[in-house]
């Protein structure tokens, strides 16, 4: 079935968006949650559980206290109030991706709350204001066999993978996000990036979107413009890139809109995003099922931090990527939109990394942003997965700095570097890469050019020093690409004038 | 006093995946009152300077240290799984949805 929508002007003419955005973070500890099983990604199906993430009866949690203090250094990056006693609770619920049939969470008693983040959406600055972040476990992965699709619907049995289960969470969420008006996608959008860059230079997940170690669900309402009420909610599960986060908000203020004009009401439930159509679904209805009966878990003993470790822990955090971020734009001389897109981009850090190697901010930003950005993309990896590092991003610059490579000519080098063909001097050396000086060939080549293409000889001998191009071309082709364009056209003139 | 009804067993005795018959219902029902009642009356003793209290020992911050600890083998794991498939835990279709 195809959902109704109304045109995003039309959303905004006669509606407010709320939003709430919650976001769980996998932490990159060693161990799970409540046990010393490791968290590594990709190891074979259940070969990192024990009794205690299996649920098995006697078992016994103790809590990771590196995941303690990751929840701790989170909410105080996020400016919340560290709890100074907070217990861990059950949230009871039969589904085989929990085996323990209850979720080791925590309810009214969040280890950080009250704090917000500023973010930074076309250069205005939007608070967004945090609710709560506490400490969870993840669940196991399900696969569901026999279904077309590998959905839910129509599979006839699902496999359970129990590795995930009992890897600490983070799940942060905000208080409603009110008067984004238009731009509440790029609000929501602008939120988890910024989340994620601050997580990351926290230096407590590997926030690969791509592998769920960062996940978001979008909360959307409407309510009649201006009429400062909140509308019914529909959650969108498992947004799981900045762009679909964006795209879900869209989507989901069009549906609503269209149901609100045709007089309906909005039904309370989950949507399912769609990442290949941009659509979301219904999936369940939220009802009295939904009836988790928390209590206190009698396992765990509650957690206390005293505020001497909350202060210890204050002292470690990391610069605030935002203030970072104004600071290095100043240090690079990059205009507000270069910085935009080298943010939208992901590759701030890279670009850092690459200036303090030694390569100029223009250079490093036109490597990492254009060339680069297009082959991770082709490649479909993230650009910090690529296999370039900034070192050497910065050693084919310093070549073509010093005269023995040009751009096109770096550009095969960075073939030879994904290749592994080793540094980029090797590449250079091994490819036969280096621009020819021999000005004796170039000479020689400059003239067959001419020799070649005379009416164009002529153009230029009238004063069209346009038509030089063409010669460029020409000699360039029989150098294999491998001359100084610039000392060409010099040498193209000089014969010709 | 807290009376918990007929209808609540029903409801607590689905989200918990018990089924209980009719005759079942009109028998816990009364019980589960009385046993609610008894719980109760340790309030009446407690003054308003007994907090609620969630654990028996004054313990806090019982920490781990982030090392691995052996766990089981994937053999251990799975043996006693009434069904296994590719190593993994095999279970009927799952009605309703994930959480």
């Amino acid at each position: 079935m195809t959902d109704t929508l109304v045109a995003f002007d039309d959303v905004l003419a006669s509606y407010d968006p709320a939003m709430g955005l919650e976001v769980h973070v996998e932490l990159n500890t060693v161990t799970k949650m409540f046990c010393g099983c490791p968290t590594e990604f990709g190891a074979e199906p259940n070969t990192q559980v024990c009794p205690t993430c299996l649920g098995l009866p006697g078992a016994m949690p103790v809590v990771n206290g590196k995941a303690v203090e990751s929840a701790i250094r989170i909410g105080l990056a996020l400016n919340c109030d560290i709890a100074e006693w907070c217990r861990f609770a059950r949230k009871n619920y039969f589904y085989p991706d929990m085996p323990k049939n209850f979720q080791t969470s925590q309810y009214d008693e969040p280890i950080a709350f009250e704090g917000f983040m500023d973010v930074d959406v076309d250069g205005e600055t939007f608070r967004v204001e945090i609710e709560r972040a506490h400490m969870e476990e993840d669940t196991g992965k399900a696969t569901h066999v026999g279904g077309a699709t590998g959905r839910i619907h129509g599979a006839d049995h699902s496999l359970i993978d129990y590795n995930r289960a009992g890897i600490p969470l983070i799940e942060i969420v905000t208080k409603p996000i009110l008067g984004a008006g238009a731009k509440a996608p790029d609000v929501a959008r602008a939120y988890v990036s910024q989340l994620r860059d601050l997580i990351v230079a926290l230096g407590v997940s590997e926030a690969r979107m791509d592998q769920g170690n960062l996940r978001a669900d979008v909360n959307l309402s409407l309510s009649p413009k201006g009429s400062g009420t909140l509308g019914t909610r529909s959650e969108t599960k498992n947004v799981n890139s900045f762009r679909s986060v964006e795209r879900a908000v869209r989507y989901e203020m069009s549906r609503h809109a269209a149901v609100l004009d045709a007089g309906e009401k909005v039904l309370q439930e989950t949507r399912h995003w769609h990442e290949d159509t941009g659509v979301t679904t219904s999936g369940r209805e939220k009802s009295d099922a939904e009836d988790y009966r928390y209590f206190p878990e009698p396992d765990l003993v509650p957690v206390a931090p005293s505020r001497e470790w909350v202060e210890e822990l204050r002292g470690t955090l990391p610069e605030n990527p935002v203030a970072k971020r104004a600071r290095l734009q100043g240090d690079w001389g990059y205009t507000d939109l270069e910085m935009r897109d080298v943010v939208a981009a992901g590759v701030v850090g890279l670009i850092e990394e690459t200036v303090a190697a030694g390569a100029s901010p223009q250079a490093a930003r036109k490597w990492w942003l254009s060339e680069l950005g297009r082959r991770a993309n082709d490649a479909g990896v993230d650009i910090t997965d690529l296999g370039v590092a900034p070192a050497q991003v910065a050693a084919v610059q310093a070549l073509v700095d010093g005269g023995s490579l040009n751009d096109k000519l770096a550009r095969q080098v960075f073939d030879g570097l994904l290749a592994g063909e080793g540094t980029p001097e090797e590449v250079v050396a091994a490819r036969g890469l280096a621009i020819v000086s021999d000005e004796g060939a170039l000479s020689a080549a400059v003239d067959g050019a001419i020799a070649a293409n005379p009416d164009v000889a002529d153009k230029i001998r009238d004063g069209k020093v346009a038509a030089a191009g063409a010669l460029i071309g020409a000699v360039m082709k029989e150098m294999r690409g491998q001359a100084d364009a610039g000392r060409v056209r010099e040498l193209i003139l000089e014969k010709l004038s | 006093m807290p009376e918990i009804t007929r209808d609540e067993v029903a409801h607590l005795a689905n989200l918990a995946r018990i089924d209980l018959s009719d005759a079942e219902l009109d028998h816990l029902a009364p019980q589960l009152s009385v046993i609610l009642e008894s719980v109760a009356s340790i309030s009446g003793v407690a003054g308003d300077d007994v907090p609620p209290t969630s654990h028996a020992l004054p313990l806090t911050n019982v920490f781990r240290d982030d090392v691995v600890v052996p766990g089981l083998t994937p053999e251990q794991a799975l043996s006693g799984a009434p069904e296994v498939e590719e190593q993994r835990f095999s279970v009927p279709r799952i009605l309703g949805d994930e959480q």
